[in-house]
């Protein structure tokens, strides 16, 4: 049952994902690119969980302190840079 | 009430966040207030995780937060706009790896308990691992570490089969018997290897199609990775990113009249033919002080830039020359191909960049049917999204590409070092139009030389 609760949730997500990046304009594409890659930084709860759920296993450890190190690369990185391109982008002055 | 259901309520205003962060992208007046609540979404998913109870170790939580957080401000604040594309390609890797850390954490600690999280596994390892190393190598093609031509081999279609071959059988063995962790780490090799393999062959300029298609490789990782340890906020945003890099591949692909399978799989054993023309044909070059005068008495300007712009670095000039010509009542509007650039958008960026207002860029759609009451277009480091060939030449390897009518315009000026052709190595015959003016130089010069020639006039 969780098996299809997900597969719901997948298949919702994916129209919704259609809807809303269509509606993006090109001027934008580059910024959207890189407001993807911070959210895919999401995969942090994941990693959270596990470099801070199992202490006693080295080879755990190692391996979600780097997720941990690679996810919030990302999300930085990732909201950073938008917000720098974001910004960078004026009307005219004095224009209607 | 559980600490399960409050973890998930919050993913739940997350996932609301995110969605109505990339709504509010839709505009750019809208578009930093997205950023901001797509930031607040993340926020608020990291703090519910935190406050879970399934975390009982913070120190090494701290230790690659601070780590991973010292490195992502320093890359965001030092990428130059002309890096952008090789910024994304590694941020495409770095979460995609992450991905694959945590399946290889949940596979360490759980195991795959039944079939269905194996195969989860199995495919979130191998979609996962060539994404980390295909975004390496298109890291490596973007920043000129590795030579952006496609690297061919002899019997590089049958090493990439038995490469695939494996791959599937390996992953039908784990499936059935997941509790092989040898097979499970010699997947991931394999998977790392075939990224490498599948990107090698790709060429410099078909990079924002290979962009587009890893992004939503990333999206798609994190989602199977979602099911992987049950996570509904890591499918909902993965599909939405899987959305996003989906779209913008049939955009640029589109934007080429190619089909992904030909981009991604085209360059095997298959070299461009070079198309020489018989016939000796003359272009027309014209001197910076004629075109200043033929640019004086003009009323709309269309400026069409190209990644050589970007290269020549001319995009201030631009900018300066734009301002001049404006004063001088003068229309003067930016046409942008959906591929200038080297990623979805990129021009658009580089020209923001250089202060020059957003209303002033138009899209290839808005422009064309403009074009015929343009008195002049100037044609600044682009090449085969203005070349007429692709409409009428069934000959030519851009046929049926759509492009922009410069041609149309009264008359067009092309800033060009060298009648040398352009990525794809084809002869543009626009450049032979009774219309068309050559300016040869480089382009950030010639356009500082009109600068002067306006700031010239204007005294007198």
């Amino acid at each position: 049952m969780e098996l299809i609760y997900l597969l719901f949730i997948l298949v919702l997500s994916v129209f919704l994902g259609f809807a809303l990046i269509s509606r993006v304009p090109p001027l934008l594409h580059t910024p959207l690119m890189s407001e993807a890659n911070a959210i895919c930084g999401i995969i942090i709860v994941g990693a959270l969980v596990s470099a801070g759920a199992q202490a006693n296993n080295t080879l755990t450890i190692i391996l979600g302190t780097s997720a941990v190190a690679l996810a919030t690369f990302n999300v930085i990185g990732g909201y950073l840079v938008t917000e720098r391109m974001l910004k960078m982008f004026k009307k005219k002055e004095g224009s209607k | 009430m559980n600490n399960a259901f409050f973890t998930n309520f919050v993913y739940i205003i997350s996932s609301i966040l995110f969605a109505f962060g990339l709504r509010f992208l839709g505009s750019p007046v809208t578009a930093r207030r997205g950023n901001m609540l797509s930031a607040l979404g993340m926020f608020l998913a990291v703090i519910a995780t935190l406050v879970n109870g399934d975390i009982i170790n913070f120190k090494w939580i701290l230790i690659g937060v601070a780590i991973g957080g010292f490195f992502g401000a320093l890359v965001a604040f030092k990428a130059a706009m002309t890096q952008m594309p090789e910024m994304i390609a590694l941020l495409h890797g770095c979460g995609a790896l992450a991905s694959v850390l945590v399946d290889w954490t949940a596979y360490d600690v759980n195991g795959a308990s039944n079939l269905t999280n194996s195969i989860t596994l199995c495919l979130s390892i191998v979609i996962g691992g060539l994404t980390v190393t295909g975004s390496a190598i298109a890291w490596g093609k973007l920043s000129e570490r590795i030579p952006g031509k496609p690297i061919l081999f002899t019997g590089q279609k049958w090493f990439n089969s038995l490469l695939i071959g494996a791959i599937g059988t390996l992953s039908i063995i784990f499936i059935l018997n997941p509790s092989h962790y040898a097979i499970f780490l010699i997947l991931l090799g394999l998977s790392l290897l075939f990224g490498i393999f599948l990107v090698i062959p790709i060429g410099g300029a078909d990079m924002p199609v290979v962009i587009s298609v890893l992004n939503s490789y990333s999206g798609i990782v994190a989602c199977t990775t979602g099911f992987v340890i049950h996570n509904t906020l890591l499918i909902v945003v993965g599909s939405l990113v899987g959305a996003n890099g989906i779209i913008l591949s049939i955009i640029m692909c589109k934007a080429m009249n190619r089909s992904i399978v030909n981009v991604l799989f085209g360059a095997f054993g298959n070299v461009v033919k070079k198309i020489s023309t018989d016939e000796k044909k003359e272009a027309k070059s014209i001197n910076v002080e004629d075109a200043f005068l033929v640019l004086e008495n003009a009323k709309s300007v269309v400026v069409i830039p190209g990644y050589g712009m970007a290269v020549a670095q001319a995009q201030h000039a631009v900018r300066e020359l734009s301002e001049l010509l404006e004063k001088n009542g003068c229309d003067v509007k930016f046409a942008i191909h959906p591929v200038a650039g080297r990623m979805p958008g990129h021009m658009n960026v580089l020209l923001a960049e250089a202060n020059i207002p957003y209303d002033q860029l138009f899209e290839m759609d808005a422009i064309n049917p403009l074009m015929e009451n343009v008195d002049v277009a100037i044609i600044i480091g682009a090449n085969d999204v203005v070349n007429p060939s692709s409409r009428h030449d069934k000959s030519s390897p851009i046929y049926g590409m759509p492009i922009i009518n410069a041609d149309k315009a009264k008359s067009v000026f092309v800033l060009k070092r060298s009648m040398a052709t352009g990525f794809a190595g084809i002869e543009n015959e626009l450049f032979y139009y009774d219309n068309c003016r050559m300016i040869f130089g480089d382009a950030k010069q010639t356009i500082q030389a009109l600068v002067a020639e306006f700031k010239q006039a204007q005294q007198h």
